[in-house]
Parts: structure tokens; sequence; C-alpha cells
């Protein structure tokens, strides 16, 4: 393994960033070699530094200004095949030392597991990708809040059934973190991440909704215009006044882009290793079989520039790359951090601690379309509470959203529940939308399903 | 009268870092002026462990320390916060001036002096974690492992996790007052999953306390887990299609009480209702449920996972009445609701750490028992479900709709519990759910001590509890229509 631990890359700007990072990898080194003196074959330490800024205000008047500073530092340590970690938020030297000393402890006390142990050395990033993921905001208090503000008031003075907010809030954050093991793996990174959010409340014949928007970016200037996130959260408000709910029945069903995602969550859960060596999946023995229908690729992006998924490396050091999950419709590679590949006789597919920047290949029909293929059925807007078991891919969850006709939204619809089995809900996609979510870690537009069960009234 | 629990808090956070009494009075005194109306220091020092048990070995064990100040400045309705994982004066006066910063010209006027009360002791200022050696957590996830793997042989996978910790705390506040709390807590969870004909169905249990890990060796305690997540498991091998629509549900004992926490206490909660966001909001002395149901939030039950001495902004806690037979009495509140809302603070004031901001959430909220046998309430129901065990839930507040997950349900055939159907989700309108309650069961029961309630991105730990109740129409989201 060649990386040199005194080589430290990364997408640090200059001046204290770098200096930062070359701090950090000092303690992360003085810690490896602690648990070295101490008697582990092999250590892997992490630290991070973030700080931050978030303002919220409400009804024109200031709410709240937070100033964030966090830090943190964790270990794992082996001894052979016996594991132990431990974390501290104090990175003095002494509670460092004290850190790897308690992550030693307890590894004398774990039971020898085959599987554990630090990454294969070849699977390490030895290529570090520029993902363009810091551009800190150098917004004072006074800046952010009038950004609050100009979206707040451009949700209260949309319409005047818009009738009172839970506010709206602007949050900035910027850190650095760094990672590295006694295979000499050693690199950190400076990342930023800004958000602004806005969620209103609308009041008609006595019934009352809320509902809300909100934009998150790496780089400030990517953020949503303040005023039309706050547009967007009126409207969504306004939309679901005059809900009611809908008599039980079987229908189709379209889930909205930005809810959309978690139906992916639900099936990078069946297919991570974890689950998988546990037998904890609907999803055990899959490769290789069609799980969805024949115009599904699901992929996988983890260096695209700037957006919120992008890693060189995943928590443990083992280098991402962009592959298909789904191709054809067709389960191509399950979710594996080291531990769980190992647990199933396969390569860590790097992603300890998770996929980034998973996206589902868009189809050609927007939302209006989507709906007008759908004909008749529930466009589900919001979902509530869990209610999904990733043993038997049994689904049943609150919903809300619009009951459709003739490929038109007739009203909104509240208080019922939708239900099904994951396996052939995913079987039964009958189109994806062009209207592409791009805001979070995965990136879909909306998934028509062939049939649900409805239940209300 | 001492308070072995304030000493204990100020000897655990306050000596190691050699700050004293008179260096907080002069970080205070950075944050107060003439525009500010409270203010407080928060210090905070947790040690936590955990330990799992998979595939018959305890393969891994973490230890964490978490430390840290936060500072908060109120002005009128406007909050200035800054925290800080170092806890040194220099860091605590910059937090302390970018607190106040929040202060701006022609604020309202200083507020309330209260008498102070002394907590009494709800459990003891103790760290769980030397309670049992490491060689005996060891052995005891592995006793639990062997005897889910002996009570059936279709247990195909056992999961084991014991964690445990405790968390020292001092809340200084504007008046100079310094209030510490140290708080246990120790959580102990069974998992399995069973295996027949090819069909995997999953069943968990487990519990945790104020307490530390000898808890769960008193009488049967930790075995009963494992039992139970072993039947759970077992049930949902035969489960059947779960009904969906609009029915009578009668809701078991003890955990379900999360339909409590859900339809009606968060909406109860003091900073919704202020702001009018709440399905609840301007509804005191209005009937929000049937004369049966009396519903508390009661902080000082001992050794409760949801129960606290002081709360985290100092304020000791209490029993305060939500709903007396089917009236709504009041609400829960911190000291910022409570001042701009004119009443006082009910001891509901917490926060996840130092790095969040308190606002009002729920300690243990449970109905009251009322009069009617639990078999009685399954008998007079012609067609409905029984729902026993329940996962988590949800609510939006300003509508009112909520939902919980039921993990163990049976159909309810001509008053007899009939066969068992796949867990399903519950949902309901809040601000009238409770009217429609029917029954009220003799045998309230609170849960094992699992909960935790998540806010505005903030976790912790609560506890609920309920008796049989039987309510007249939710809609239940199974398949089978």
């Amino acid at each position: 393994m060649s990386v040199g631990r005194q080589e430290l890359k990364g997408d640090a700007g200059p001046g204290t960033e770098k200096q930062r990072l070359d701090e950090l990898a000092e303690l992360i080194g003085r810690s490896l070699d602690s648990a070295a003196e101490r008697g582990a074959s092999g250590a892997e330490a992490a630290v991070s530094v973030d700080r931050g800024l978030s303002v919220a205000v409400r009804m024109g008047e200031v709410e709240t200004i937070e100033y964030h500073r966090s830090q943190g530092f964790g270990v794992t340590v082996y001894f052979g095949h016996r594991k132990g970690s431990a974390s501290s938020t104090d990175l003095s030297p002494t509670a460092v030392a004290d850190t790897v000393a308690a992550a030693c402890r307890i590894a004398q006390y774990a039971a020898e597991d085959p599987y554990a142990g630090l990454p294969d050395a070849d699977t390490l990033a030895r290529e570090f990708p520029k993902l363009d993921v810091f551009h800190p905001w150098n917004l004072d208090a006074d800046g952010a809040i009038g950004i609050a503000m100009e979206c707040e008031n451009a949700a209260r003075g949309f319409d005047p059934e818009i009738s009172n907010s839970e506010g709206a809030s602007l949050d900035t954050f910027q850190g650095v973190r760094m990672l590295g093991n006694t295979l000499g793996f050693m690199h950190g990174y400076a990342s930023s991440r800004h958000s602004l959010s806005c969620s209103v409340i609308g009041q008609r014949d006595g019934q009352m909704q809320r509902d809300d928007w909100w934009t998150v970016a790496r780089a400030p200037q990517d953020l949503e215009a303040a005023a039309e996130v706050g547009r967007k959260a009126a409207e969504r408000t306004l939309s679901r006044l005059g809900a009611r709910s809908l008599t039980t029945r079987q229908c189709p069903v379209v889930f909205a882009a930005d809810i959309a995602s978690s139906l992916l969550g639900h099936f990078i859960a069946a297919i991570r290793g974890g689950n998988l060596y546990r037998k904890s999946s609907f999803l055990l023995d899959c490769l290789g079989k069609p799980i969805f229908p024949e115009f599904v690729r699901i992929h996988e992006q983890p260096h695209l520039p700037r957006a919120l998924g992008s890693v060189p490396y995943d928590s443990e050091g083992v280098a991402t790359y962009p592959r298909d999950l789904v191709s054809q419709g067709v389960l191509q590679s399950y979710v594996l951090s080291t531990y769980s590949a190992r647990k199933l006789g396969l390569k860590s597919t790097g992603n300890a601690g998770g996929v980034h920047n998973l996206t589902v290949e868009p189809g050609l029909l927007g939302l209006p379309e989507l709906l007008k293929t759908m004909d008749s059925g529930l466009l589900v807007t919001e979902m509530m509470g869990q209610g999904v078991n990733i043993v038997t891919g049994d689904y049943s969850r609150g919903a809300a959203g619009f009951w459709v006709e003739n490929g038109v939204i007739q009203y909104p619809v509240e208080e019922i529940t939708i239900a099904g089995n994951l396996r052939s809900m995913f079987r039964g996609i009958q189109a994806i939308g062009s209207d592409v979510d791009a805001r979070g870690n995965t990136r879909t537009g909306s998934i028509l399903i062939d049939s649900m069960t409805v239940a209300g009234n | 009268m001492t308070n072995e629990s304030l000493d204990v808090a100020r000897r655990l956070i306050l000596d190691p870092l050699a700050l004293s009494a008179s260096d907080l009075d002069r970080v205070m005194a950075t944050m107060l002026g003439a525009a500010i109306d409270d203010a407080d220091i928060y210090l905070q020092q947790s040690r936590y462990e955990s330990w799992a048990l998979e595939d018959g070995m305890v393969k891994e064990g973490s230890h964490s320390i978490d430390q840290g100040a936060g500072l908060r400045a109120v002005s009128g309705e406007k909050t200035g916060f800054a925290y800080s994982d170092e806890i040194a004066l220099p860091t605590l006066i910059e937090a302390a001036r970018n607190a106040r910063a929040i202060a701006v010209a022609g604020a309202s006027s200083p507020s309330r002096v209260e008498a102070r009360e002394t907590p009494s002791r709800l459990y003891l200022p103790i760290d769980p974690l030397p309670s049992l050696s490491e060689q005996d957590k060891i052995d005891l996830l592995r006793r639990l492992d062997a005897e889910a793997r002996r009570l059936d042989p279709r247990v195909e996978q056992v999961i084991v996790s014991l964690s445990g910790g405790s968390s020292a705390i001092l809340v200084l506040d504007r008046a100079g007052a310094m209030h510490g709390d140290v708080r246990p807590l120790v959580r102990l969870n069974v998992s399995v999953i069973v295996q027949q004909d090819g069909r995997r169905e999953q069943g968990s249990s487990g519990g945790g306390a104020r307490a530390d890990y000898r808890y769960f060796l008193e009488g049967d305690r930790a075995s009963g887990y494992v039992r139970e997540a072993v039947r759970l498991a077992l049930v949902n091998l035969e489960a059947g299609e779960a009904p969906a629509g609009t029915m009578t549900v009668v809701l078991g004992p003890g955990w379900p009480g999360v339909l409590l926490h859900e339809a009606i206490g968060h909406g109860l909660e003091g900073d919704f209702n202020r702001k009018g966001t709440s399905a609840f909001s301007g509804r005191v002395g209005e009937r929000v449920a049937s004369a049966l149901c009396t519903v508390v939030d009661d902080g000082t039950l001992p050794g409760r996972r949801g129960s606290l001495n002081i709360d985290d902004e100092g304020t000791v806690t209490q029993c305060t009445t939500l709903i007396e037979n089917g009236i709504l009495r009041g609400y829960m509140q911190d000291k910022l609701n409570a001042r701009l809302m004119g009443v006082r603070p009910t001891g509901n004031g917490r926060r996840e750490s130092y790095a969040h901001l308190p606002m009002p959430r729920m300690t243990n909220t449970y109905m009251l028992p009322g009069a009617t046998p639990p078999e009685e309430i399954i008998e007079s129901v012609q067609h409905g479900l029984y729902a026993k065990n329940f996962g988590g839930g949800q609510v939006d507040i300003t509508s009112g709709k909520f939902v919980f997950s039921a993990s163990e349900a049976y159909l309810i055939e001509n008053g007899r519990i009939g066969r068992p159907v796949k867990g399903a989700t519950l949902i309901g309108n809040g601000p009238d759910v409770l009217t429609r309650v029917s029954l009220v069961g003799n045998d309230l029961a609170l849960d094992s001590g699992v909960g935790t309630c998540g806010k505005d991105g903030q976790s912790v730990p609560v506890g609920v509890g309920q008796p049989t109740l039987r309510v007249d129409g939710l809609t239940v989201g199974g398949t089978s229509v």
C-alpha cells in the first residue's frame, strides 16, 4: 500500500482549511501510533470539525440565531480479529489517548470474528477525484436573516388564505474531516452545505393545513431563490386545503418525485450487506434476477461535482466508483461494506456508511403526462409513519395527496393509508417521470405503480 | 437539604475543567443586559457504551464521551444560541457574546421570580457502566442468545444489544441559581428472525430504565424479553392479510399508548399552541375526548425512561393533567413558551444535548385506568381488530392526522380474538379520535422503557402507557379490501 501518511491531498482551499487538515492528520497519526503501542494489530481513526450558523424567522420576526461549533473523534481498533470502537467530542491529547484506550479495552472482550478487520489494502482509495464540495458562505447573522425574511415574506404574502407560519430558516455549515488507518491511508477534505426552508399554514372553512419547501446545496449560488422557495411552500399548503378522506379501494398510485426516494431507500435497505447476511431482507439471493420491469436502471454516481452525496471514498477509505445496481430491471450489485462483503464472500462495493447519489434513470414523461397514463388513481405527496417490514417487504403507511381522474387532479385527500408488498410494488412500476428531484442523495422522478390498497373511511 | 444529584453533576463537570462558579457568573454577566428576558448556561458531560451480539458472539462494543456547553439568551420571542464542544472560559465568553447579540432595543421587561423547589430523587446519580463487569455483560448477551435458540428450532438469527450510560448536566439560570442532575439510562433489546418453509418473520422486544444494568437481572426480566421476541416472530409466521378500512379497534395496554403520544401529546406541546399551529390551539376547556378519558404527562415516575428530576432548564418535573374526563385542561410548557403564554412552566423543557435548544417535550404520557375488564372489551366487539403491539408513529400537528403501526394484531369476530394478521398502519385524526373511545380497561400498563421521541431533529427518551381501549372507528391500513 503506497499512500503515504504525510501525503495530504484533498479539496481543501488555501490557508486555514489546509492548516486544519494538517492538524487533524497529526491527531489521527498520534492516535494510530497510540493504538499500535497498546498492541493493536490494526486501527482506523476519523476526526471532523464543523462550524455553522442557523437563523430562523417567523411571522416577520427573528426567532432564533444559532452558532454551531462541533467536533468529533472516533477510533476502531483490531487485535487480530477482535474489534473495539470508541468516540469523543473532546480532541485534547489526553481525551484522544483515553478514547484509544477505551477502544482497546473493549476489543479485549469482543469475540474473535474471522471477518472483522481493516479493508483489503487494494480496495482503499488511491485517487481522489475533485468533487468541488467546498464552497463556504461568509454570511453573517444579518445576511442570513435577510434571506430567511425574503423567503417567509414571499410565502405569507402569496395568498390571504396563508394564515400562519412555522417560519423560514437558513442554515450554513462548513467543516473538515480526515480519515486514516494503519494500512497507510490518510486523507481529508473540506465540505460545505447550505439550506433554506419554509413552512406555512393555510386555513379555509375551519381546516388548517401546513406544507413546506426547501432547497439545499454545496454552493450558495446553487440554492433556489428565497422568494421561489417561499412561493412553492405557499402553493403546496394551499393545494392541500379542503382535503378529505377516500373510501377504501384498490387503485394505481403515483409517488411524487420528492417522496419516491423513500421507495429507493427501502430497496437499498433490502440489498444492504448487513440485512443480507442476517437474512433480514425480502431480496435474499436476488443477484442477477429481475426485481423491476425491464426499463428500470438504478445507479450510483459518487463523484458528481457539487452533489450532496458525493464522496471520494466510503467511511472506511474504500474507493467509491460509479456503477449500476439495477440495469434492465435486473439486480447487478449489492450494497456492501468490507465486513458484510466478507460475510457474503464478496468484495466491498465502497458503501460503508451508505450509497452515494443514488440515481434512477429518468423516463420521458413529466408529472402531468404520468397522471394521464395513470388515468384514475392516487397521487401521493406526503407519507407518514414507518410501517415498512424489510424482512417480508410488507408495506403500509399513512398518506396524503390528491385524487386523480381522467389524468387530472380532482381534490386533495388525507387520513388514508396505502398498502402492498414492496416486491410486487417494484415489479408493478409502470413508468418513471422525467421530473427528477435532485436535491437529496437519491435522485428520482415520480414513480407510477400499477395497484395498491388504499384504506380510508 | 442537600441535593446529591447537583453535587455529583458539579463534581463531574466543573472539577476536571478547573472552572469555578464565579467563572460561570462572569459568562452569565456577559450575556445579560436590559433587553434580555432570560438566559441560561447548560453544561453537559455524557458517557455511553453499547455491546452487540449476533451470530452467537459479541462481535463489537463501543464507548463514547460527549461534552459541551450551550448558552442561550432570550429576548421577547427571540432566542440567541451558541454551543461548543470545548468547555473553556474564553470559548464560553465568545459563545455568550454570540448568544446575546439576539437582544435588540425595545424588548420586553424582566420576568418572574419563583420559589425554588427541591426535586425529588427519581433515580440515583450513578454511572451504570461499572454495575456489571464487562465479562458479565458479555455472559448476559450470550445467555439470552442461547435461550432464544433453545425456545424454538425455527429461530434462525438472534441479535441482542445492551447499552447504557449516564448524562450529567448543570444549568445556571439567569438569577444565578445552579441546577444539576445526573441521569442514568440503560437499554436491552432482543431481536430474532424465525424461518419456516422459506417464510421469514422477525420479532423484537426489550426494555430499559433510569437504573443500572442489574435492572435486567431482577426477577426474570431479560429472559422475558427473549420469550416475547420469539413469541412475536412465531405469531407473525401465522399472520394473514390485514384488513383495510375503518373499523372498531381494540388497543392493548402499555406500549400501544403511542396512540396518546401521537394523537394528542405533540398537539398539546406549548410551542405549537403559542404559535397557533396545532389542531388543539385555543381549545383549553373544550371536549376533545370521551368522558372516560383522563390523560396525564408525568415526569415524576421513579426510574422510568421518560422521567427527570429536573428538566433541561432546571424546572422540577411534575404530573400535568392534559385531558380530564374528556375536557382539555392544559399544555406542556418550557420556560419560554410559558412566559409568552402567561402560565407556569410544567417541567417539560427538554433538549437532546447542549448542542440543541430546549423546547416543550413529553416525559411519560399515559391514560388513567377505567373500570372495564379487558376481556369484556374484546367481548363487546362483533367485528374489529385487536392491536396488541406497535412500532412507532408520527403526527402532522397542524392537520391533526396521526399514524401508528401495529406489529402484532388479530381479527376480532363475535367477541373472540381470531386469526393473527400482518402489521398495518393505523391512521386517525388527533382532535376527535379520543371522542370515539367507548370503553377504557382497568388494566393500565406503562411501556417497558423503549420509547424515543423525535421533534425538530432532536431525540429524547420518553415513556407511554394506557389501559386496554376500545376505539369505535379507526382506519386500518391493511391490504385486504
